[in-house]
């Protein structure tokens, strides 16, 4: 169908196997499967839909390039190394060993930050034992859940593209970027396929100037791994369910900067730092220092944060300048900045992981470990697992159903390392709901009980983790905020911080730049034309309702502002990264679990390759 | 009497525009910082040339069209991803070094021996392709000197159209001082074509174009041939041009004053 309804003719396209989307986790599994096909011995295998050629094995990533996806990776790698028993981190740009760790609880310098009596008490009694004018107490040890000693710092940009280059070079399975996928075909409650995206629309997605119906592609096997808000992932989790009790329920959005350090710096390449504290307790934090005095300085804004009003750009410039943190950062240079929403539910998200037809893998299957905070190397190794079972299969000519693909792959995963460990976080963050030293006396309990002990409290839908504006602020500070906002002709949200006490950024024109420039020098984002608006609004009345707009705030690439009055928010695509904030950050729902925002398949967005 | 016609596309790789370049000096001469680990695309000059070739030959049945492109064979590999959606080609690589301070004469050479090699090409027929400019080097000579190293002597630069008669002539638009066009009619190929941006946008992507060019190319990217260029001239500083930027995001700002800022920055310089 066409925008307007119309049947239109599409082209058809016959492959053995789709895969959706290219990050760690099909990096794995195209990894894996085609070393395992060049592999003769352990028997030969030919496509079912070209007979006498190899398997048509096929890849649709939605950005512009394999290397445009956002992390800030510090992994143990134990998966990848299983892949790569002799890997050298050299080969991989950005990538070392980590040479250092620790854990820093970030204090408030400025006394802008909410924080309960409990953490201002837990804040006096620190003083004593924190280093004269760094505002941080570092933790004695790193508990043993978030040790990545034995692992590696990487950007998740370069090591997808160095996959991406070995997966192309076996000449066994080709990936496509700039191709988004719209949605799954189902025929028979089954998956039968892909349908790619329509281009040359307009931005209602009505056939325009070179329009091109997006192609069907039709598979014996669709592998997903299309993310955390990933269409494909929601359109099946919509027609097949999820397993009873399982929802999405936790997210957090993952900024970070990419900083070429001063000159100066003394942090040796590897130094990992875990940060808590700052600048709001709710906010944990990160700095990673790769090779060639670069690192990576980011910030993980969750969904369980009450404050309706979630701008992760200003607290992530706010966090740099953390006295600790800009003691090493101060004097350097943006090189990139990207963002991302992370799926946190774990394995409370888990969705069916196959079907007739398909299989799940990454974190759009519950694979990231909110315990451990590790996500990249846990999706490829799910996306490895499914390709061994994948290479049984095919070697064995069975096909691709629901009771095969649950024996092959569902069972390998329940019984490695990735089951045991997802078991232990499963209710690791659920004190969080209740507080922020709740949860982490929740983190810890799980995590050195094994999962034993942990808070159980239920997880209510995003858009019930929203606090209503009024009551989360002050009325007075409303006020203030709402004059100042319209007498400088900024945010609302920019105001209400501004008079929570957050001072205004001093811009320095190299690291701490607008969020415009940092569209433009950081993550050079771009779209282009001839694609459908993908966000979308549901229901207008309910937008016109809402007091926090939540959307406009949390939007990574202020590509969602205030409309005009009488209208939903505007969306630009054109500064659209992609994150996906906006499917999480919304405070009205249409159906009592889903926000009121609809996040389709995109083009364009990010175009950097060093996050 | 269809026009058949040979294209040939010489289109190397650059870094995607987008990107924040830094020229550095290296121990082989300058080069851009981190060039390698940066995200390439198929020269923005050269896109267009294939872009244009590709109508050409769809609208002569019987043409053929090859794209020769000199880059590290792993990028090229990449940019391929892309680019191979976009139109019907036939890939020649040659596995050579990257950047803009290349040496243009020694690149021709090289382009030369690999535009020679292609099976089955009549020179006669010959439409040598490519980018008038480059996004990577402003030289603007090596398509000129891989036509003289071909024989090619009618040579035309900065074109914006070309349309073929019935007999196989064909006219074509330059661009000249002024904003016009120069109109030439050549007689026919073989002739040498250097593209500014063309008329024809940029072809949307399809997916099954990309996969029968995929079956050829990834084939030559394993038998891509290495060459080592000589060196060329040395460079004793490179700089980027002094760049400012202040951005400043204020709704419904008169145009009027939105100018009078513009000629303040530009009288300020």
């Amino acid at each position: 169908m066409s925008g307007d309804g119309q049947q239109v003719e599409r082209q058809r396209l016959d492959v053995d196997i789709a895969c959706v989307g290219f990050g760690p986790a099909v990096g794995g599994f195209l990894t894996t499967l085609t070393s395992g096909l060049a592999d003769e011995r352990a028997g030969h295998v030919e496509s079912t839909v070209a007979p006498g050629m190899p398997p048509q094995i096929i890849c649709y990533e939605r950005a512009d390039d394999v290397g445009f996806g956002v992390s800030g990776v510090v992994t143990r790698a134990r998966g990848i190394r299983a892949t790569f028993p002799n890997l050298d981190p050299a080969q991989i740009p950005m990538a070392t060993p980590v040479s250092g760790e620790k854990v820093l609880y970030l204090l408030d310098p400025i006394g802008a930050s909410r924080r309960s009596r409990t953490l201002r008490l837990a804040d006096r009694l620190l003083r004593p034992f924190v280093r004269k004018g760094t505002y941080a107490f570092e933790l004695p040890y790193t508990p043993p859940f978030l040790r990545k000693h034995d692992g590696l710092v990487l950007s998740i940009g370069q090591f997808n593209q160095w996959v991406a280059t070995q997966v192309m070079g076996s000449g066994l399975a080709q990936v496509w970027p700039s191709m988004p996928v719209a949605e799954p075909l189902i025929e028979n409650d089954a998956v039968a396929g892909i349908r790619l995206v329509d281009q040359g629309t307009d931005r209602s997605g009505n056939p325009d100037a070179g329009y091109m119906p997006g192609m069907d592609v039709h598979a014996q096997l669709t592998v997903i791994g299309d993310g955390p808000v990933g269409p494909v992932s929601r359109a099946i989790d919509e027609h097949f369910g999820r397993p009873e009790g399982h929802h999405l329920r936790e997210w957090a959005l993952g900024m970070k900067a990419v900083v070429e350090l001063p000159e100066d710096c003394p942090l040796p390449e590897g130094t990992v730092l875990h940060t808590l504290g700052y600048p709001e307790p709710e906010i944990f934090g990160f700095l990673y220092v790769h090779p060639n005095r670069l690192a990576s300085a980011g910030i993980f804004v969750p969904s369980w944060m009450g404050n309706p009003l979630r701008t992760a750009y200003r607290y992530l410039q706010h966090y740099m300048q953390h006295p600790y943190l800009w003691q090493f950062l101060k004097g350097g240079t943006l090189r990139s900045w990207g963002a991302k929403s992370l799926q946190e539910s774990g394995r409370h998200g888990e969705p069916f992981l196959a079907g007739n037809g398909y299989a799940r893998i990454g974190e759009c299957s519950g694979s990231t470990n909110v315990l451990t905070g590790s996500g990249v190397d846990e999706a490829w190794t799910t996306g490895a697992l499914l390709a061994e079972g994948v290479l049984e299969l095919m070697r064995a000519g069975k096909p691709f159903t629901r009771e095969n693909l649950e024996q092959v792959y569902v069972r390998r995963r329940r019984e490695s390392w990735l089951e045991e460990e997802s078991q232990t976080a499963a209710d690791a963050r659920n004190g969080f709901q209740k507080g922020f030293v709740r949860g982490l006396v929740g983190m810890a309990m799980a995590g050195m009980t094994r999962g034993l002990f942990a808070f159980r409290h239920q997880i209510p839908p995003p858009h019930r983790q929203i606090a209503n504006i009024v009551g989360y602020y002050t009325e007075k500070q409303i006020a203030v905020a709402r004059e100042s906002a319209a007498a400088s002709n900024i945010p609302l949200h920019d105001a209400l911080m501004n008079a929570r006490g957050w001072p205004q950024i001093e811009f320095d024109g190299q690291l701490l730049i607008s969020h415009q420039d940092a569209l433009l020098m950081g993550g050079k984002v771009q779209a282009t034309p001839g694609f459908a608006d993908h966000v979308q609004f549901a229901d207008v009345q309910l937008c016109l309702r809402c007091g926090e707009r939540t959307c406009i705030s949390m939007c990574s690439g202020q590509a969602i502002t205030q409309g005009e009055p009488g209208e939903p928010p505007a969306f630009d695509r054109e500064k659209c990264v992609y994150c996906g904030a906006c499917l999480w950050n919304c405070a009205q729902s249409t159906d009592g679990e889903r926000g009121n925002v609809r996040f389709n398949a995109g083009s364009g967005g990010l175009h950097s390759a060093e996050n | 009497m269809p026009n058949i016609f040979h294209i040939v596309v010489c289109a190397s790789i650059v870094p995607d525009p987008l990107q924040t370049l830094e020229p550095i000096s290296g121990p082989t001469g300058p080069a851009l910082k981190n060039e390698l680990m940066l995200p390439m695309v198929l020269d923005p000059w050269a896109a267009c040339a294939l872009y244009e070739a590709a109508n050409l030959a769809a609208a002569n049945p019987g043409s053929k069209l090859w794209l020769v492109s000199l880059a590290p064979k792993a990028k090229l590999q990449q940019v391929m991803m892309s680019v191979a959606q976009k139109v019907a080609f036939e890939l020649v690589p040659v596995d050579g070094p990257l950047g803009g301070f290349t040496d243009a004469q020694s690149t021709a050479a090289a382009l030369a021996e690999a535009v020679k090699s292609i099976a089955g090409l009549d020179l006669a027929k010959t439409l040598i392709f490519g980018g008038w400019e480059s996004a990577n080097r402003g030289a603007g000579v090596t398509l000129q000197v891989l036509g003289e190293l071909l024989g090619t002597t009618e040579q035309f630069q900065g074109v914006d159209e070309i349309t073929v008669n019935a007999d196989g002539s064909f006219q074509v638009l330059e661009r000249i001082e002024g904003g016009r066009h120069q109109v030439s009619t050549c007689a026919g190929a073989p002739a040498v074509l250097g593209w500014a941006t063309g008329k024809l946008p940029e072809p949307r992507n399809n997916p099954q174009i990309g996969m029968a060019n995929m079956r050829s190319i990834m084939p030559a990217l394993q038998k891509a041939k290495a060459v080592k260029l000589e060196d060329g001239p040395k460079y004793l500083s490179v700089a980027l041009p002094k760049q400012q930027r202040e951005t400043r995001i204020v709704r419904d700002t008169p145009a009027e004053q939105i100018a009078r800022e513009l000629v303040d920055w530009i009288t300020a310089e």
